[in-house]
């Protein structure tokens, strides 16, 4: 009967999971007219900046996303059960509006003539640096930045790494944390050796959920980066929607981007297991 | 031995407006093993909580060796904590769990490996340091659990309903091996439980808690023999409560018959409470009885039969090592100093505090 019951699930996984890798895998070790080659790989290398600025600006995001994350999930832990209803509400909120809607919207707060450059020329501070230090522009160069484009991945991915955390902490038994105290542990010690390795595990969820979208965003870059900054994912998109089609170089990158995001995921649970036997210092 | 070490005084305690603690007043002396004792939501545990830290009271006083304690936050106390469920951490194996107090304290390395193992040795886990303490059994996690609070050598060790999880032989086992730890070590143990098996096993003193009341202070062998009220005597050990009225001293008549018994002071015609123990009914012939009855039912208990016996007013849950017969006519006695007299309990208790 059970047995029975997961064949749906089995056709499913078959067809909608492991027929799209095989053809992948297939498209990325063929030349166009379908003869086998190992060409697309070898052409990747000159696509090597891309990947480095990808993993780096998404690097780069997922920190910011812990830094600030964990904080905001470790007070709303804290907080009383209807403040942690609203404060969870806020979170999620954002996250219903459309993505490329929120994306855009940023757009124009950061543009050249968008909200905070208008901010700034209202309170004088663009003429102060036109006058005092000889600023040639008009406005402060925010959209199309490098900046633009890790403040995008910060702003839409935040929320996963807030989630996994929190819901770790507000698991922890609050007996365990008096147990510490009562051991003659202060606050500060009774995070750095309880309450922190124990929530490791929502921290490397939030890790992943962050920087596996992160890596092969495409949207963000391309509306926040002005195309300056192309990363993986735009790579991807030229070569199979662009003008460069070039599906099996596609393919041959994304096999290659699923392989080095598994290095990533791999050395983190290592990272995780080392570090809880040392009573987590990673922080 | 009486040296007071910790003082409770008046200490009223509030969750949202509602009183759990309505004026506790309590002193605890070095090297006792006190326990308190009550049903749930008694309060009990908020009293153990208050003297840990964990919980502030409304008002009132905790003095530590007279100096007021209110406002030192637990882990400045030198008082550690059983918890009820072992609040071991999860992350740490067994020795890392012992060890956890003494690394705070910046104890050398070879010092901490020495008393943990000594620890180990003392409740029995010896060989168990690398385990992982979630692979443990209940009874482990718990030895665990008081060796980690045992190791920091504490003044006193509270101890929240420690056994509450352990199966019946476990239980008693782990009993005995409390009384040993405490006696051999010296620390006052406070102790918290529902059980009044437990209590009556393992303490020097029991504080008897109702609905935020002491109720009674004694020793084992006084709550036992000579509860102060109704409440009491019901909860500890199994009774025979009926209403009766003092006609003078030493006689009191219940079930419409008078009977001599040993107290005076209560005044006449005194509605009070009678307070039998099973165990001090005998089943005598009709003939020669106080009070007679038909047995109703018969529960084997083991050392003893647990029989129901129906008079014209009262049913009296009798202990007796005979067996009767279902449906037979019995008489039933009890002796003079077998029956006890109480006040008729008032709900919010609490007059009978300090008597000790």
């Amino acid at each position: 009967m059970k047995k029975n019951m997961a064949y749906p699930y089995g056709v499913w996984m078959v067809v909608f999971i492991v027929c799209p890798i095989l053809l992948i895998v297939l498209y990325a070790f063929s030349d166009s007219a379908g003869g086998f080659t190992v060409e697309n790989f070898a052409g990747i290398v000159e696509y090597w900046p891309i990947f480095v600025r990808s993993f780096v600006l998404a690097l780069i995001s997922t920190v910011i996303c812990l830094i600030l994350g964990y904080p905001l999930a470790y007070i709303m832990s804290r907080q009383p059960p209807q403040r942690q209803q609203l404060y969870m509400t806020l979170i999620m909120l954002p996250m219903w509006m459309n993505f490329l809607l929120r994306t855009y919207a940023w757009m124009s707060i950061l543009e050249n003539k968008g909200f905070i450059n208008q901010f700034l020329n209202q309170i004088g501070l663009i003429s102060f640096l036109q006058n005092h230090f000889g600023y040639t522009l008009d406005y402060i160069p925010l959209i199309n930045t490098s900046g633009a484009v890790v403040l995008g991945m910060v702003y839409n991915f935040l929320p996963f790494m807030v989630l996994p955390i929190y819901t770790v902490l507000i698991k922890l038994d609050p007996k365990i944390i008096e147990a510490a105290q009562d051991l003659g542990a202060p606050m500060r010690i009774v995070f750095q050796r309880v309450i922190f390795p124990l929530s490791l595990p929502g921290v490397i969820s939030g890790i992943t959920m962050v920087f596996v979208p992160s890596v092969s965003t495409f949207v963000i870059s391309k509306l926040l980066g002005g195309g300056k900054y192309m990363l993986i994912g735009d790579l991807i998109d030229l070569e199979f929607m662009g003008n460069a089609y070039n599906p099996q170089l596609g393919s041959a990158i994304a096999l290659v981007m699923m392989g080095l995001i598994f290095l990533c995921m791999w050395v983190m649970n290592k990272f995780d297991d080392g570090s809880s036997e040392e009573g987590g210092l990673m922080l | 031995m009486s040296k007071h070490l910790i003082d409770l005084v008046n200490i009223k305690k509030e969750f949202d407006g509602e009183p759990i603690l309505r004026g506790i007043n309590l002193y605890i002396r070095d090297k006792e093993f006190i326990t308190l004792l009550g049903p749930s939501g008694c309060g009990k545990t908020t009293t153990l909580r208050i003297i840990g830290g964990f919980e502030t009271p409304t008002s009132g006083d905790v003095l530590f060796e007279g100096k007021r304690l209110n406002d030192v936050p637990p882990y400045k106390r030198e008082i550690n904590t059983v918890f009820q469920r072992y609040a071991l951490f999860p992350h740490l194996n067994v020795a890392e769990n012992i060890a956890f107090g003494l690394h705070i304290r910046k104890m050398p390395a070879d010092e901490i490996a020495r008393k943990v193992s000594r620890m180990l040795e003392l409740v029995g886990l010896k060989g168990f340091e690398n385990r992982d303490v979630t692979s443990l059994s209940g009874g482990q996690q718990q030895r665990v659990a008081i060796a980690r609070a045992l190791v920091m050598e504490p003044r006193v060790l509270l101890l929240d309903e420690p056994l509450g999880a352990l199966d019946l032989k476990l239980r008693k086992e782990m009993q005995f091996e409390l009384k040993r730890i405490q006696q051999s070590t010296g620390i006052t143990f406070i102790y918290v439980t529902h059980d009044q098996e437990e209590a009556l096993t393992m303490s020097d003193t029991i504080v008897v808690m109702n609905r935020g009341h002491i109720q009674q202070i004694g020793t084992p062998t006084d709550i036992y023999n000579e509860p102060v009220n109704a409440f009491v005597a019901d909860f500890i050990g199994e009774s025979n409560i009926l209403p009766g009225t003092m006609l003078k001293d030493r006689l009191v008549r219940f079930c419409t018959h008078d009977f001599v018994c040993v107290d005076e002071g209560f005044g006449e015609m005194t509605p009070v409470d009678v307070v039998i123990r099973p165990e001090d009914l005998k089943i005598t012939p009709t003939e020669q009885a106080q009070l007679t009855g038909i047995v109703e039912s018969i529960v084997f208990k083991g050392v003893h039969y647990e029989m129901m016996v129906r008079t014209e007013h009262f049913t009296f849950t009798v202990h007796s090592t005979q067996c009767e017969t279902v449906g037979k006519a019995v008489g039933l006695s009890v002796d003079p100093f077998d029956i006890h007299i109480m006040h008729k309990s008032e709900q919010e208790g609490g007059q009978m505090e300090e008597k000790r």
